[in-house]
């Protein structure tokens, strides 16, 4: 039983299928000749088709090794290529390790000052606290969706805010796209050419794409810096030789998850209600963490008073049932979540948390399971944590 | 039998792990962080707490096909151990950390946990036997003597040792364990053994203690009391050291000089003569019985104060919450905090920590 498709989704079989067929074409995207043509068409075929879903111009998609090759060439591209005399990025809590890590980097490294925004108690990002961070800094970045509580921002929000005061945006999709509507163009809406949301990541294998591929949106008329030089692909914002299966089968998936997206939405969000109301019955002092609605369709994130979620983690583990704590693990480990830190909960709060994700293939059966394992495994943990 | 293995990426717990597998248990393997400030790769023979160490561990459990986790004991074995440490040579004891490791950590922390979800017993690639006796389970020294860690294991209790399992303590010699790992196809069959303090990664231990500590300057004296010379902090000396002291005073009959006692309070390290090292009598409060209390409070025994010393034959008294040890030959150069093992022929008896020691040589003598 599966229940960490946050994590990642499986493989859909058309993504899979498309993968393995343009893999075994021959032909370097970049080459003039005839199997060169045949491979550049089916990759720019794939980008048109993940600009259409994505809500972009073609030529603003750059392919990527994922999202975190996406998130670090935003935040450094844009800090490199800054406006003279701005030194701070604006950073909200509870960013993902990706961007977190970027801007640590950037602040131990080169200098950048950096400008927390603090979320609410559902793990938001008020627009109008992060409004105030804004003025006069080089950089801003910020979730679409939390990938651990799943609290989905108000991005548009967020964009017109960083419009309106001159501030280049990196917005982090990777755990919405697909599971919520982002919107690049109309989020960008008629901010000036160098403001407003310039740049957005993109993931393949948290909607039944391939791992090892993703994008990131970069506006026709940001100033970025690349971070990989060689040979002038994709703008020369990230060269290498590129990735045609891994860009058609994000393609394929891109569109699937988005065909699918408002009546999967409609049934995981009901069975994430059943998920959440079968361990209150069972575990009534649990308590649902991140907006009750408004938050990714099948993402329950739930504090377990008392029980660490490591030793729940093992124990589901153990009974046959794949969760996650969904903070980042440093060697196998993980730490006290750093999000649930950000809700303004306290440490021990922040290690008694599991992370429950459904996806495509969840059905009742995941959920029962579950929910017939849960209680004897809380009170394991409870007696394990207590000593 | 639900069996947890304890796998720090070494060739022992590795083959050890594999035995449970092969003796039809249902085996777990996990390795223990116990640092989170742990390194990226293994140097030399050291450290027990590196990314590599966790990938070998892993890489093990995958060959023998069971599951692996990594467990968190950063902050007990902190708190335990590495604070533990520090306040024992604070106070002027030597310590053994890998004895408090196992007594806090791997047979307590651990065990606890183990127990608590649901697992019979916690195996490691110790060197000891765990021997079915007819008054109950016994702890031995291993079959072979070089590896032999009964010593580290003398912390252990009844219970603990009902909840443990050695498989490695028969095997005849180390060389046939890294032999059967090569069988196994245990990639670890060849890594370094390793030793010394994990937690202090160049094995600069005086250099980690005075940055720890903080350097005090301070007296040496020789046994009537009079300044032979000055250091920088008691904590650096040991009893039995002879290297590092730096005297301005040569010694009367011009032999060489080493520390006989360290007095934290005073700041003060008292030298004297090689035979002021003999130690007639060791005695301490906190002690712990391997299995059953001996059944009369005078019994003889050999007895082993440190992990790689020969046993001396000697006789234990208990009496008012004190086991007092005479040993037939005199002890040389014992460290209050340091850990006496009882024995009888190859069974551990029990241990107690060395709070006090009389010399076998009068002051003037």
């Amino acid at each position: 039983m599966y229940l960490d498709h946050a994590a990642t989704t499986p493989l859909r079989p058309e993504a899979r299928d498309a993968w393995v067929r343009t893999a075994e074409e021959l032909g370097n995207a970049s080459s003039i000749h005839g199997p060169g043509q045949s491979a550049r068409r089916l990759l720019e075929d794939a980008r048109e088709r993940l600009a259409a879903v994505a809500g972009c111009d073609p030529i603003e998609v750059v392919f990527t090794s994922g999202g975190t090759e996406a998130s670090n060439l935003a935040i450094k591209g844009l800090w490199w290529a800054r406006a003279e005399r701005r030194d701070t990025v604006v950073l909200p809590d509870g960013e993902h390790h990706a961007t977190l890590d970027a801007v640590e980097w950037l602040a131990s490294h080169e200098g950048a000052a950096v400008r927390s925004v603090a979320l609410d108690a559902v793990g938001r990002i008020a627009v109008d606290v992060f409004a105030r961070a804004l003025p006069g800094s080089a950089l801003a970045t910020a979730l679409v969706a939390n990938n651990e509580v799943g609290t989905v921002n108000d991005a548009a929000g967020l964009a017109a805010a960083a419009g309106a005061t001159g501030v280049p945006l990196h917005l982090d999709a990777v755990a919405a796209f697909g599971h919520v509507p982002v919107d690049f163009d109309g989020w960008r809406a008629d901010a000036a050419p160098t403001a407003g949301l310039v740049a957005m990541s993109l993931s393949a294998h948290k909607i039944g794409g391939p791992v090892g591929v993703g994008a990131l949106l970069v506006s026709r008329t940001a100033t970025i810096a690349p971070l990989v030089h060689g040979g002038g692909q994709q703008r020369s914002l990230r060269a290498g030789t590129q990735d045609v299966a891994g860009a058609v089968a994000f393609a394929v998936a891109a569109e699937l998850a988005e065909a699918e997206r408002e009546a999967e939405a409609e049934r995981l969000a009901a069975l994430r209600e059943k998920l959440v109301d079968g361990i209150r019955s069972s575990v009534p002092d649990a308590e649902l963490l991140g907006d009750p609605v408004d938050r990714v369709p099948g993402n329950a994130h739930v504090l377990f008073p008392g029980a660490r979620g490591e030793t729940l983690l093992f124990l589901l583990d153990q009974a046959g049932i794949a969760v996650s704590t969904g903070s980042a693990c440093q060697a196998g480990v993980p730490e006290p979540s750093h999000v649930v830190l950000a809700l303004g909960r306290s440490a021990d709060e922040a290690r008694e948390v599991l992370r429950l994700t459904l996806g495509r293939t969840s059905t009742d059966a995941d959920v029962d399971a579950l929910l017939r394992a849960l209680p004897s495994a809380v009170e394991r943990a409870r007696a394990a944590s207590a000593r | 039998m639900r069996i947890l293995a304890a796998m720090s990426g070494g060739v022992d717990s590795a083959v050890a792990a594999a035995r449970a597998v092969e003796a039809g248990h249902d085996v777990v393997g996990v390795h223990l962080a116990l640092s989170r400030a742990g390194g990226t790769l293994r140097t030399g023979s050291r450290g027990c707490c590196t990314i590599e160490d966790a990938m070998d561990a892993r890489r093990a459990a995958d060959r023998l096909g069971i599951p692996f986790y990594v467990w968190d004991f950063s902050e007990r074995f902190r708190d335990d151990v590495i604070d533990d440490f520090i306040a024992e040579y604070r106070a002027g004891r030597t310590p053994n950390p890998c004895m408090r490791c196992n007594e806090k950590i791997k047979f307590a922390a651990l065990l606890e946990r183990a127990l608590e979800l649901g697992f019979d017993a916690v195996c490691t690639g110790h060197y000891a036997k765990l021997i079915d006796g007819p008054e109950g389970l016994e702890l031995h020294r291993a079959s072979d003597a070089a590896k032999d860690q009964s010593y580290v294991l003398g912390v252990l209790t009844a219970e603990q040792l009902a909840h443990t399992y050695f498989p490695l303590g028969s095997t005849p010699s180390k060389a046939l364990v890294r032999a059967e790992a090569e069988e196994r196809g245990l990639a670890v069959a060849h890594k370094p053994d390793s030793h010394d303090i994990c937690f202090i990664p160049d094995g600069d231990t005086r250099g980690w203690l005075a940055e720890k500590v903080g350097t005090a300057p301070g007296e040496i004296v020789d046994r009537t009391g009079a300044v032979v010379g000055k250091h920088e902090g008691a904590h650096a000396f040991t009893v039995g050291q002879r290297r590092g002291l730096s005297l301005g005073v040569p010694a009367p009959d011009g032999k060489p000089r080493f520390v006989l006692e360290v007095r934290p309070v005073s700041n003060t390290v008292v030298v004297g003569p090689k035979e002021a090292l003999a130690t007639a009598e060791i005695a301490g409060e906190r002690f712990t019985w391997a299995g059953r209390a001996p059944s009369t409070a005078e019994f003889a025994c050999d007895v082993q104060i440190r992990a790689h010393a020969d046993p001396v034959a000697a006789h234990a008294v208990l009496a008012d919450g004190v086991v007092t040890v005479r040993p037939e030959v005199p002890f040389e150069g014992v460290a209050p905090g340091q850990t006496a093992v009882m024995y009888d022929g190859t069974r551990v008896i029990g241990q107690f920590t060395i709070d006090r020691t009389v010399s076998a040589v009068p002051v003037g003598a």
